[in-house]
């Protein structure tokens, strides 16, 4: 269904709904947020893009193939775990940096393994979304 | 020492990118682990073999008192050596070997995976650790023996190799935790100091039994000894690495390190003695009647095995020390061995006895290679291999009971051993030339590395036993005899008994080889016994599991969405009943105090919209309903102050909503709607169990004050983890193994239904056109 304007608006909210994405990645451990949120954002975001303008369009807005951000994200995941280890501390203790840094605030291991969750989400969805829009 | 280990993985990890850039020649990067490995194994080995252990250690359950800890002694040492020297060997011989073949980065992930976790359980000083790099082998194991994935052979055989060993890996995983009990220590430090009270716990002959069960499958004992045949669908590089000198050696290993805890029984000496014995003639019978290389040099790695076995099983000092000696020589032999088939199978296109021949002029390196390996493998002087075959005469001499038995069965075991090395290097390179699919020549010289390397050190080791082998031979002894006199290894010890036993088993070997047509003839009837074993065994017991999962299946599994929707929903309101008599103070007085309007008339909407959806006609309009009753949910948790809830709420719905608007042409039209009386049986049972679950929730909604876990998690969520948003801080802090899990189980679906779509488009495709 090729309407010009969601074609227009989509165009526009893609990015602005990746954003979004971001700030309630960031914002989760202290307000209403979060790894999981985030990722069914952009994965909204892009569902949009592809009603609005195509598979292929939506495939190339992307970049890169949504299974890598599962891998990516279940990766990222796992090391934040295993970098307590190098401090000697069991597997997934959390571990934060002293000092915060300017504008991502307080950062630590959970902070890392929210954004794997990000990443494992975004690609989960896509996935599914993509592979359903095939024909 | 794990900063080693992990390297390895990481080298594992990295190498099919690697092998993208620069193709073969990653194989000089690779190569470069085991040659680091073993350049530290020497660094510590003059500190090791004078007495001192290293020992290293990092917590990783401490509630359950398992660490990840580490062990160097003398024992390990050798096994480490034996790993990483070998390893650098094969890393070279591969490359070569696998030259064109398009997946050689993913093999040498797998086999560097294979190196790392061997080197990790050899140098674990934890049961659970060296558990869980027990099972990494056997993953690796079977990554590299299906690695021709095509073959259905290569599956099968990489499939049985999995769970046989698999299988002895949970016998060995229930024996580890009854020890720990009993002897209060995950540690094997703690568990080898307390071995008498082990062996005097009423529960020490389950602990034996299923020890035994883990190192006899791993290291193909009688009766597991099945799957290594099998396992020769492996590339030959993963046969002369794994399955010969490494992997099956395993079990070997446990058994030599468990022996300070759990020896010196009777039912150990008659149980591994007895399945020691019974192994080694069995593999070396079944080796003289094989006709394909790699078969014969793998029955003859069986016997080899049941021979440490057996060793191990008497358990005196000198069958420690001709164990240890037989295990450094063997590997050697054994390894040049399956590397000359290899190169053999290379060259000429055929692995068959009956079509080899007079090769030695076309392949002068190769034939003495073998002929040098060969020499070692029948016990000849003045290789390492005579050494050896005289101490385990010596050992099974000094048996404390059945000597001559042991001793007797030894010598013929040996002689046919003898003969079938005559099979492995006379027969393919004397004697006159016989056709092959290919055009035979020299191998390459990384081929010829290996085998000559080992070779050269058979011989170098066996005229100098003291300066080479001596010291970690009589560390290895020293940490399972602790004490010990003293180990001293020399290659003539005048004429004895010893020697005339090795000089018998030479003549009877030659001249077995020399009539093995006539012997095979003869014994031809036997060899139709051979089809009632183990290997059926383990045939059946896999086709009547998978018989019985179709007809399970069959009976329970109907294909109707509805029936199991009705069978969940039905559930629900037993269990509902079963809550609300048996859990509380029965129906009582539901205290309902304030209902806001709002609360309410969201509740009208969210169920009128569920009656719409029920009695719709078009998909489209059900499919619109649905998402009403989901937003509407999103919106009593707004109400309820659950504001994370909420927004993943909203954000699933609408992806589910998305989700049906694309599947949506594809589904069939709502042609055939259900009779009235099925309509109101289907709305009695929904209605019930919406209504019994409402009950439910109610009563449980008016117990107690709040748990004790809501509490600390309130308390602590900001002084421990610097969040104030207690949920996410659950799912990401205190609960973040759960979370790891779920994301792992949602990745795994998201492959599997990207591999489900993928097939329905191939297939339509296919169907669809031209």
């Amino acid at each position: 269904m090729k309407s010009l304007i969601l074609r227009v608006t989509a165009r526009v909210l893609l990015p602005l709904m990746s954003l979004f994405s971001l700030f309630v990645l960031l914002r989760g451990h202290n307000d209403p947020g979060g790894g999981f949120i985030g990722g069914l954002i952009v994965g909204a975001a892009f569902s949009l893009y592809l009603f609005a303008c195509g598979l292929q369009a939506a495939r190339a807005a992307l970049a890169v193939d949504p299974r890598a951000f599962i891998v990516f994200g279940l990766a990222l995941a796992t090391a934040a775990g295993i970098f307590a280890f190098f401090s000697g501390a069991p597997f997934l203790t959390g571990l934060w940096a002293p000092v915060p840094l300017p504008v991502l605030g307080k950062t630590g291991t959970p902070a890392v393994f929210d954004m794997g969750v990000y990443f494992v989400v975004i690609g989960v969805t896509l996935s599914i979304v993509f592979g359903l829009a095939e024909e | 020492m794990p900063a080693l280990i992990i390297a390895g993985f990481a080298v594992a990890v990295l190498a099919p990118f690697a092998c993208c850039r620069w193709g073969l020649r990653a194989r000089y990067l690779f190569v470069l682990y085991p040659l680091a490995v073993t350049a530290y194994l020497a660094g510590s080995y003059a500190g090791i073999v004078s007495g001192a252990v290293r020992r290293t250690s990092l917590m990783w359950m401490p509630a359950l008192g398992v660490r990840f800890s580490f062990l160097l002694d003398g024992l390990s040492l050798l096994f480490a050596l034996l790993v990483s020297a070998i390893g650098a060997l094969i890393v070279v011989y591969a490359g070569a070997y696998l030259k064109g073949h398009p997946h050689h980065g993913r093999f040498y992930a797998f086999l560097l995976m294979f190196m790392s976790s061997m080197l990790g359980l050899v140098l674990a000083d934890n049961a659970i650790t060296m558990f869980v790099f027990w099972e990494l082998t056997g993953v690796s194991s079977y990554l590299l023996i299906g690695f021709e994935h095509e073959r259905e052979s290569s599956r099968y055989a990489a499939l049985q190799a999995l769970l046989v060993t698999g299988f002895g890996g949970l016998a060995m995983l229930a024996g580890l935790i009854l020890i720990a009990t009993v002897t209060g220590s995950y540690e094997l430090s703690v568990i080898l100091e307390r071995g008498d009270a082990l062996r005097a716990h009423p529960l020490y002959l389950p602990i034996l039994l299923l020890i035994l069960t883990g190192a006899f499958s791993k290291s193909a004992l009688f009766p597991f000894h099945f799957w290594l045949p099998n396992a020769m669908e492996a590339p030959t590089p993963v046969s002369a690495y794994l399955h010969s000198a490494t992997m099956v050696k395993a079990g070997i290993y446990l058994l030599a390190r468990f022996s300070p805890a759990l020896a010196e029984t009777a039912s150990w000496h008659y149980l591994v003695t007895l399945g020691g014995v019974a192994t080694m003639v069995a593999g070396s019978v079944l080796a003289f009647a094989q006709r394909d290389l790699k078969r014969i040099l793998a029955y003859s790695t069986v016997s080899a095995l049941g021979t440490l076995a057996l060793l191990l099983g008497l358990n005196t000092e000198e069958a420690t020390k001709a164990a240890v000696v037989f295990l450094l020589v063997h590997s050697m032999y054994k390894g040049a061995m399956f590397m000359v088939a290899g190169t053999l199978a290379h060259e000429t296109g055929t692995r068959d006895l009956e079509a080899l021949g007079g090769l030695r002029r076309l392949m002068p390196v190769t034939a003495v290679t073998a002929l040098v390996a060969a020499l070692s493998m029948a016990g000849l002087p003045p290789l390492l291999g005579f050494i050896s075959k005289e101490l385990i005469y010596d050992a099974k001499l000094q048996a404390p009971q059945a000597q001559q038995y042991i001793t007797t069965l030894g010598v013929m075991a040996n002689a046919v051993i003898v003969a079938v090395a005559g099979m492995l290097a006379v027969a393919p390179f004397y004697g006159r030339r016989r056709e092959t699919p290919k055009p035979p020549h020299e191998a390459p010289w990384a081929m010829l590395l290996g085998p000559a390397f080992l070779a050269v050190m058979g011989v170098v080791i066996g005229m100098m036993p003291g300066i080479f082998a001596a010291p970690v031979v009589s560390a290895a002894v020293a940490a399972l005899h602790p004490v010990t006199v003293g180990v001293q290894i020399v290659l003539w010890k005048g004429f004895n008994l010893v020697l005339g036993l090795s000089m018998l088993t030479v003549v009877m070997g030659i001249a077995a080889y020399a009539g093995r047509a006539h012997l095979l003839r003869a014994f031809a009837g036997l060899r139709r016994m051979a089809h009632v074993g183990p290997l059926q065994a383990y045939d059946g017991v896999l086709a009547g599991m998978l018989a019985l999962a179709r007809t399970q299946t069959r009976l329970v599994q109907s294909g109707y969405l509805r029936v199991y929707v009705a069978t969940v929903v039905l559930f629900l309101a037993a269990t509902a009943i079963a809550t609300v008599t048996l859990g509380g103070t029965g129906p009582g007085a539901l205290r309902i105090t304030r209902v806001h309007v709002a609360e309410v008339s969201l509740g009208a909407v969210m169920v009128l919209a569920a009656w719409t959806a029920a009695r719709a006609e078009s998909m489209l309009a059900a499919i619109a309903a649905l998402g009403i009753v989901g937003y509407g949910v999103a919106l009593m948790f707004v109400m309820f102050s659950a504001p994370d809830l909420a927004m993943t709420q909203f954000a699933v719905e609408t992806l589910t909503i998305v989700l049906f608007i694309l599947i949506l042409p594809r589904l069939p039209r709502l042609r055939r709607l259900s009779r009235p009386a099925v309509r109101v049986r289907d709305m009695l049972a929904a209605g019930a169990a919406g209504a019994l679950l409402a009950i439910a929730v109610l009563f449980a909604a008016r117990q107690g004050p709040p748990s004790r876990l809501a509490r600390y998690f309130a308390d602590n969520s900001l002084p421990l983890a610097h969040g104030r948003n207690i949920v996410n801080v659950i799912l990401v802090d205190f609960r973040a193994l759960d979370t790891l899990g779920e994301i792992t189980v949602i990745s795994v679906a998201a492959v599997g239904i990207v591999a489900l779509l993928r097939l329905r488009v191939e297939t339509e495709k296919d169907k669809g056109a031209p």
